[in-house]
């Protein structure tokens, strides 16, 4: 009798390969194919749903392949499904048979990042009145952002490219060469907010999340910008959960 | 530790949250898979404690590999504690399956072999899940598509040896069993007699679909349709055997509107409220 890590190790061989593993009952081969072919379609429906605009770029059947090959390369490492897929993007980068659409990588990023944040710890933002009186110091303010916010900033128009595919969204005139800087956060209301930035406001957001005061990341943006619409928004948004470096 | 309520429950859907509140349905319970609400925050974890504040929960986990060959996966035995502790659920429930290798994770119910090997291992991973939990699970029969050469012992045998040793629940898929039962060629109803009745304490009813193989129907528990005749005749005879169990229908693919479901669900309340009106009248 076999040990059954052996049962196992052919099983999932077989799972991926053309043959079935050996030791199984009547109709063995004809009944393994209904396991491979729940494992296989499962996990491609899985990286569709957690891809659903790569997959809405490649076509259904297309996807599927990729996903079959992206399943050799990186498996599922645990049973979370949602936090499969983080070297999708990089995969999609390296594919030669994809070389003609360069951006699929970097809209895999924007999707990766919605996930991150739909998942992402719950922390409660501050009241807009403190944060009012608060910026009365902005050479020492240091704003706390929420666990979820997210800022992603791609060679090509990924975000562009995703808002053309939400509903009432169209690919017209749109450039997918334009590099663009994404403004990702879980809103009080559990939506997913997905916002362009501006290049000053990213480079402001940027230096807000590295922990820079409110004064300095003004700076950061530039000379002549004004914080308030990024700050308004990430008020709005509910990204805004601490403030420290206030003087009394 | 509180239970669940002998009456039909639904398993939990998201998109039928708004349903559910506005409504206030009246059933015993909802059942969720706990590897869909393992991240940090956000909704996945506020839709349980909205729905927990109404109704009794049961956690199913789908992951956790039991019947694997190797030693359950620390972390997410960890990630289970922390869920369930969060959430402290009327009950836990996981597979006879295994559905991780080598570090990685397959997403499907495998089938095991049935020999003293397995059954030894079986045994020390429910032990090692009950005394991290700090409760008995219930252990679900599988529904299977092939069997193996080397096994030596009949499942259900299986499952009360697990039951015996272990001191675990059980949790009855009366599809699976009829699932298997046609696969495999065997009387659901020998199956069922042989079944240790005793430590149920949930069943399961889902919709099954049929394949075409040269020597004769394959079917596949599909959980994307009702729950087929022939499995509610099964049920109604294991509800008239062993009185009412909390019972849950499982729709997870294809998933209809909420009111097709709840009619799926007054279906087995009937038979379960059945012998009471009986014994009333």
């Amino acid at each position: 009798m076999r040990l059954q890590a052996e049962v196992q190790a052919g099983f999932r061989a077989a799972l991926f390969g053309a043959r079935p593993p050996e030791g199984l009952g009547p109709q063995g081969e004809l009944r393994f194919a209904v396991y491979r072919n729940n494992v296989l379609h499962g996990l491609a429906r899985a990286l569709a749903q957690r891809f659903p605009v790569i997959e809405a770029l490649l076509g259904a059947e297309s996807f599927v392949a990729l996903a079959r090959a992206f399943l050799a390369v990186e498996p599922p490492a645990s049973p979370l499904l949602f936090a499969w897929g983080e070297g999708f993007a990089d995969f999609l980068d390296a594919m030669p048979a994809l070389a003609a659409l360069p951006y699929l990588g970097d809209v895999a990023r924007l999707e990766w990042a919605r996930g991150l944040a739909w998942h992402a710890a719950d922390a409660r933002a501050v009241d807009p009145r403190h944060l009012l009186a608060a910026a009365q110091s902005p050479a020492s303010l240091r704003l706390g952002l929420h666990p979820a916010l997210r800022l992603l900033e791609t060679r090509h128009a990924a975000h562009s490219i995703w808002a053309a595919h939400q509903p009432g969204g169209s690919l017209t005139g749109l450039d997918p060469f334009r590099p663009e800087s994404t403004l990702i956060q879980r809103d009080p209301a559990d939506r997913i907010v997905t916002e362009a930035l501006s290049p000053p406001d990213a480079r402001m957001l940027r230096a807000l999340m590295h922990g820079a005061a409110l004064l300095a990341a003004l700076s950061a943006a530039g000379p002549g910008h004004d914080p308030t619409p990024l700050i308004l928004r990430l008020v709005r948004h509910g990204a805004i959960i601490s403030l420290t470096g206030v003087s009394t | 530790m509180p239970q669940l309520p002998a009456s039909a429950g639904l398993g939990f859907k998201a998109q039928h949250l708004p349903d559910i509140l506005a409504t206030r349905p009246r059933l015993g319970f909802f059942e969720v898979h706990a590897e869909n609400h393992m991240g940090a925050g956000g909704r996945p974890q506020r839709d349980l404690e909205r729905l927990h504040a109404d109704y009794a929960l049961s956690i199913h986990g789908v992951g956790l590999s039991i019947g694997g060959a190797g030693p359950l996966d620390a972390d997410h035995l960890a990630r289970l504690k922390a869920l369930v502790d969060r959430h402290q659920p009327e009950s836990f429930s996981e597979h006879l399956a295994w559905s991780s290798h080598g570090g990685a994770y397959l997403n499907d119910l495998l089938p095991l072999p049935y020999t003293p090997e397995t059954l030894s291992r079986v045994a020390e991973h429910i032990e090692q899940v009950q005394a991290v939990l700090g409760r008995r699970m219930l252990l679900e029969n599988p529904a299977t598509y092939l069997t193996f050469a080397d096994s030596t012992i009949l499942e259900t045998d299986f499952l009360g040896e697990l039951v015996r040793r272990t001191g675990c629940g059980l949790l009855l898929d009366v599809n699976n069993v009829f699932v298997s039962a046609i696969n495999q060629g065997f009387d659901p109803r020998d199956y069922l007699a042989r079944f240790p009745m005793a430590a149920v304490g949930e069943i399961h009813l889902a919709g099954h679909e049929a394949d075409r193989l040269p020597g004769g129907p394959l079917l596949i528990d599909s959980h994307g349709a009702p729950v087929a005749e022939p499995v509610w005749a099964l049920y109604a005879e294991v509800i008239a055997a062993i009185g009412p169990r909390p019972t849950l229908i499982e729709w997870d693919n294809d998933v209809p509107d909420f009111a097709t479901l709840l009619a799926e669900a007054g279906r087995a309340a009937a038979i379960l409220e059945g012998p009471r009106h009986a014994l009333a009248g």
